[in-house]
């Protein structure tokens, strides 16, 4: 990397070759950190590196993957979503509450609540406000429209969810299949498909493509309905794990959905996103949270502080291999 | 040829306002088919505004667009695409975090479905193979990861791509800037063979000689109109000079009598992409300017000096304490949420402290010293900094910068709009702080506020190309220098 260029057609490969291998090393950076965090977790306990040890160790990471890819969406648009969290909760309760009981209501309340996150969207762009700020402030409409579904801890997901998140498939545990699946899909969706470059190129300069003749206003509203979508799908599989809901249970999604972007590659601007890595850094911070700091034998009131520290390390070295590559 | 019935587009009498500046002020404009058509101008002349309308990105407020001969009522991006018409934008419009095959794909809608990407990818390919043999681009490259020339290319390869859309007429607006002479060769090569098919071309550029020897036709724009508009065999570069630039004499401020002797050294600096040995020198008592066209490097050395001066760097002597006058006063000069006393005391904060505080005193005795001395007018030094319109704004920015210790100052084009005016008071204010010994250096885009400066370097691609003393500057010299072919 240190070799002098001779002329500038040499020098402009080997630019462009560092700038690649850079990239990689930034790809392979969720895959090292999560097996990192395995190989952590296999010294201290062997025996929790099995079928039933992953199943176990892993079983929230499904929700925490797919709020990852929710928050993901609206990164790749240049936003940030506060009210992920919140509205996993939402969701977690009508799905407890109205899925189970009627559940045509509770398709339409869930389906009208992916609508109102598209309304978001198009608010967003029109009005051109900052999506923080309408986000937040969404966050306590959607806590507050949970405590009035379900005001006590309780309620019973539907049967099929919890047929559906309790699967035993043989030989690969459940979660590592479904966080396959999860980071695979939306990989071709966003990174593959001819409308998922123009969703990235929205976040990346905006200004070409309007002058293209691309709508910002839809590819902005489409964004933010995916992660509506991903948010939905999020808060009922969490439901289908705990098998009830709580106003709260979904609170702590925000911030590890919005460092399980950063943690799997993402960058808040410029539309630079990686779903797979979305999906591996969540599954990161789920083992993170509390196996390994459990198998670390810290005491749980520290734990919350060690998780802190565990994502400051993370996001560190993703800084400073960044640096590197500029 | 039945060119005028057929013209490829054609607008008459277009006008454009941006609030009280007239951009355009009624411009009738053609291109027909088969000819490549030379936009050239200074700075503002227009040539930007003219070409969005083109493209569709603006609409005139009065005045008319036709395309293929049919009046065009609703014109905007995606009708000017239909109707063949392309453009490339001076400031890069690929999404950098993207593939060139991706960046492909953006501008062409019908690229969808199974198998797209291949499509794309051998699209661009094919088309940057035609322009730019051994261009050295893979399709995969993701475009942030390209140098600055290879983006370039790769946006002027996308423009001549062709789908389902036809393609008439492509607006190439600086398209060499960043290329070097063999791909420039190159490109204008293919715009010869591209025009040579039929089809049209604008080709906007600093570089007139490019412009002489690949137009059909040149037009050249200034203040917002067209002032001459012929065939290029009958221009020469002295004839483009002179129209770009106006031939009416203009007034020297009076004549200063000749300088004392050459004070003691202040600032020498050499810009980081100069490669003779030409330097910047200024000494204790001069003016000196900082002309040529905007963005050419200017800026980058006042703030590579500003930088020196507490950190030392290799090619800069700044042997005195340095103060800038920002530009841009909205997001580089004004903390909006201060009074204007603190405004402008924050450049001397080490001489209003008492013991570890601000002294309220100290910070008012220096802003009511230059509200009388600047004339800014308010009726409380202690309202808010947002409370003055901008050319008082600009003036309680200059009170910082000469009410601070600082015998340089670094002045980065701050006199863009403000009213004339405060203009003169301060142009008045600068030869008096001169006289008393310090230091300026003036980068400006207005070719009058030169006068008031004892020698003048012209800038053009981050280097100093001319070394102007007081008594060889005219207008017309420094656009010969900035628009120089030399590479």
């Amino acid at each position: 990397m240190t070799a002098t260029p001779i002329d500038t057609g040499f020098k402009g490969s080997a630019a462009r070759n560092a700038a690649a291998r850079a990239r990689l090393l930034r790809g392979l950076l969720p895959a090292l950190s999560l097996a990192l965090v395995l190989m952590a977790i296999a010294w201290l306990n062997p025996r929790a590196i099995s079928y039933f040890g992953f199943n176990l160790m892993l079983n929230l990471a499904i929700p925490i993957a797919l709020a990852t890819i929710a928050q993901m969406f609206v990164i790749a648009g240049n936003e940030l979503d506060l009210s992920i969290g919140t509205f996993v909760g939402f969701v977690g309760c009508v799905t407890a509450t109205w899925l189970k009981d009627a559940p045509l209501v509770g398709i339409a309340i869930l389906l009208g609540s992916i609508g109102v996150y598209a309304l978001l969207g198009a608010l967003i762009h029109l009005r051109n406000l900052p999506s923080i700020v309408v986000t937040l402030g969404m966050s306590f409409v959607w806590q507050g429209l949970a405590i009035l579904v379900l005001p006590k801890p309780g309620g019973k997901a539907p049967d099929w969810l919890l047929t559906i998140m309790s699967l035993k498939p043989p030989f690969i545990p459940f979660p590592i299949i479904a966080a396959l699946l999860i980071g695979l899909v939306v990989h071709f969706g966003l990174m593959r498909t001819s409308y998922g470059a123009i969703l990235r190129g929205s976040g990346g300069n905006p200004a070409a493509l309007r002058r293209a003749g691309w709508s910002l206003l839809k590819t902005k509203v489409v964004l933010f309905a995916l992660t509506g979508l991903f948010g939905v799908l999020s808060g009922m599989a969490l439901i289908g794990i705990t098998t009830s809901a709580d106003a709260n249970i979904g609170n702590g999604y925000t911030l590890l959905a919005i460092a399980g972007v950063i943690l799997g590659g993402g960058e808040f601007v410029g539309g630079r996103v990686s779903p797979i890595g979305a999906v591996l850094g969540a599954l990161t911070l789920a083992l993170a949270a509390s196996p390994l700091l459990t198998f670390m034998h810290i005491p749980p009131d520290w734990q919350v502080a060690a998780n802190g520290a565990i994502l400051i390390i993370v996001l560190a070295a993703r800084v400073l291999i960044s640096r590197k590559e500029r | 040829m039945p060119q005028a019935i057929a013209d490829i587009i054609r607008l008459d009498g277009a006008e454009k306002h941006f609030g009280a500046v007239r951009a355009l002020g009624g411009v009738d404009f053609h291109v027909g088919p088969g000819e490549c058509v030379g936009l050239v101008g200074h700075n503002g002349a227009g040539k930007s505004t003219l070409m969005h309308m083109v493209s569709g990105t603006l609409v005139p407020d009065s005045g008319t667009i036709g395309v293929h001969g049919n009046a065009e009522a609703n014109y905007s991006v995606s009708r000017a695409q239909q109707l063949g018409i392309r453009c490339v934008f001076q400031e890069l419009s690929l999404c950098p975090n993207l593939s060139v095959a991706e960046n492909t794909r953006i501008n062409h809608a019908s690229l969808t479905g199974f198998g797209w990407r291949r499509k794309a990818a051998e699209l661009i390919t094919a088309k940057l193979d035609e322009i730019f043999p051994d261009h050295g681009i893979s399709a995969w490259d993701i475009v942030g990861d390209l140098s600055i020339g290879r983006r370039q290319m790769v946006e002027v390869a996308r423009a001549f791509t062709v789908t389902q859309d036809r393609l008439d007429l492509v607006i190439l607006d600086e398209p060499t800037s960043s290329l070097d002479a063999h791909t420039s060769g190159q490109l204008l090569a293919f715009v010869r063979r591209f025009v040579g098919s039929g089809k049209s071309c604008i080709l906007i550029s600093h570089v007139l000689g490019e412009v002489l020897r690949n137009a059909d036709r040149v037009v050249v724009m200034r203040d917002g109109k067209v002032v001459a508009a012929d065939a290029a065999s009958a221009f020469d570069r002295d004839r483009l000079v002179t129209a770009m630039g106006g031939a009416e004499g203009h007034h020297r401020s009076e004549a200063e009598t000749a300088k004392a002797e050459a004070g003691p050294l202040r600032v020498r600096a050499r810009p980081a992409r100069q490669e003779d040995g030409k330097e910047l020198m200024a000494r204790a008592g001069e003016i000196i300017g900082l002309a040529g066209l905007a963005g050419h490097g200017q800026t980058d050395l006042l703030l590579a000096i500003f930088a020196a001066a507490s950190r030392a760097r290799t090619g800069m002597e700044v042997t005195a304490p340095v103060a800038l006058v920002a530009g841009d006063r909205q997001s580089d000069g004004i903390f909006p949420q201060w009074s204007i006393a603190q405004n402008i005391g924050i450049r001397s904060l080490a001489r209003l402290r008492n013991g570890l505080l601000i002294s309220p005193q100290r910070e008012a005795a220096l802003a009511g010293f230059w509200q009388k001395k600047i004339g800014i007018r308010t009726p409380d030094m202690n309202h808010n900094i947002f409370s003055l319109s901008g050319g008082n704004q600009q003036k309680a920015l200059f009170a910082r910068a000469l009410g601070s210790d600082a015998e340089i100052v670094l002045m980065d084009d701050p006199m863009r709009g403000v009213d004339i005016g405060t203009k003169l008071e301060v142009y008045d204010l600068v030869r008096e702080e001169a006289r008393k010994g310090r230091t300026f250096l003036w980068y400006t885009t207005e070719t009058e506020e030169l006068d008031n400066c004892d020698h003048v370097y012209v800038f053009k691609n981050g280097r100093i190309v001319a070394n102007l003393g007081r008594d060889e500057l005219t207008e017309e010299k420094i656009i010969q220098s900035s628009f120089g072919d030399a590479a």
